[in-house]
């Protein structure tokens, strides 16, 4: 976990796509539960913000 | 003396262009070659792309091109996202692609394992198998439609010879419950010959020598299988999840010829509901925010896809 934060921190790759696959995989999830509605409507927003993160951070260093 | 290739076309290229390309840089040539292809590309792909983010943002109908289009913020957008009736079609798609490439994954995994031992008329079964993939959807579509008839359908029959119930007293397609399991049942029937084939490649380029290896250490049977093959083939059965999941996501023809999205909307996937809204209801603008929807959805999904894809590779 320490190094996770830590590649966070010095804005490594591998930890900031981490987080992007993470909130992906959270919007596509809320987008298509049967439980709340509240989580649907923010599916998208999620999921867009994990997407562009995704696309920035995977030009990050190693 | 002989000359080379390169030579002889240099020879043969008249001395008007000769001329002309001399001055030219090996990158400015090589983005001579590469020009054509990136216009058709931007042209093709990303202009679409770009006109449908645009026209998200518009209450513009493809019916009433000369009415004027006004810009509306994220106001589609916000709609979209309220809709119930939109949030149903995406568990219904939620519903149709868990259980297909589940379904898919297990079968095609289990006949691609069966198909590498060496047996009698192994390539012709294989061809046998591989039938389904060759038709065309709206074909499937329209066969399964009689072989789900309550009357007459051989589905019906054969259910109802396996389990003793009346044929007659179910509908596949005309039942609520039952509509979403008649989708999944037959796109599991005509796709799982590509996950098997996916598999098979996989299996196949498993070297011999490894399973010898494991042999000499004494590794059972189930030990090879779960640390040889499962491993080893674990990238290609993660390609065929890829492609599945994200055709699937796009599954269109195939449910529209079966069951029409019906009954009622049980049966209706994001795409069908978007081909209502843009070509039946002509809300274009609105179907466009819907569009970009899915587009973000599946290209943040195939994303990680990738990621993980390329993780599994590596190690």
């Amino acid at each position: 976990m320490t190094r996770f934060f830590n590649g966070l921190l010095h804005l490594r790759r591998g930890a900031w796509e981490m987080l992007a696959s993470v909130l992906i995989a959270m919007g596509v999830v809320m987008l298509m539960q049967p439980f709340a509605l509240v989580l649907y409507s923010w599916s998208f927003v999620i999921t867009l913000l994990g997407t562009v993160m995704f696309i920035i951070v995977s030009h990050f260093p190693e | 003396m002989l000359k080379s290739s390169v030579e002889r076309v240099a020879e043969a290229t008249p001395h008007a262009i000769a001329k002309r390309m001399h001055g030219l840089s090996d990158r400015a040539l090589a983005w001579l070659f590469v020009a054509p292809s990136i216009v058709l590309l931007l042209a093709v792909n990303i202009f679409p792309l770009i006109w449908t983010i645009r026209l998200s943002f518009t209450n513009f109908r493809v019916n009433r091109p000369n009415a004027e289009v006004e810009f509306v913020g994220l106001k589609n957008y916000l709609n979209i996202l309220s809709d119930r009736d939109i949030w149903l079609t995406m568990q219904a798609t939620a519903h149709f692609l868990i259980w297909t490439i589940v379904l898919q994954v297990l079968i095609g995994f289990s006949l691609a394992y069966l198909i590498n031992k060496k047996f009698r008329g192994n390539d012709l079964w294989t061809t046998i198998i591989v039938l389904p993939m060759m038709l065309s959807p709206a074909v499937v579509g329209n066969f399964w439609t009689f072989l789900y008839q309550p009357q007459i359908g051989l589905f019906n029959y054969a259910v109802g010879f396996l389990t003793g119930a009346d044929p007659s007293s179910f509908s596949m397609i005309g039942d609520v419950s039952l509509a979403p399991w008649a989708i999944v049942i037959v796109d599991t029937w005509m796709w799982t010959p590509f996950v098997m084939l996916i598999c098979l490649a996989g299996l196949r380029s498993i070297p011999p020598s490894i399973y010898e290896a494991a042999e000499c250490d004494r590794a059972s049977k189930w030990r090879q299988f779960w640390t040889i093959t499962i491993p080893l083939v674990l990238p290609f059965l993660m390609l065929a999840v890829l492609f599945r999941g994200i055709e699937n996501f796009k599954m269109f023809d195939l449910v529209v010829q079966l069951t029409g999205g019906g009954p009622g909307s049980i049966t209706e996937l994001t795409s069908i509901n978007l081909k209502r809204e843009a070509f039946e209801k002509w809300r274009t603008g609105y179907a466009s925010a819907y569009a970009v929807i899915l587009f973000v959805t599946v290209f943040g999904l195939a994303s990680i896809y990738v990621k993980a894809l390329n993780k599994v590779k590596q190690r």
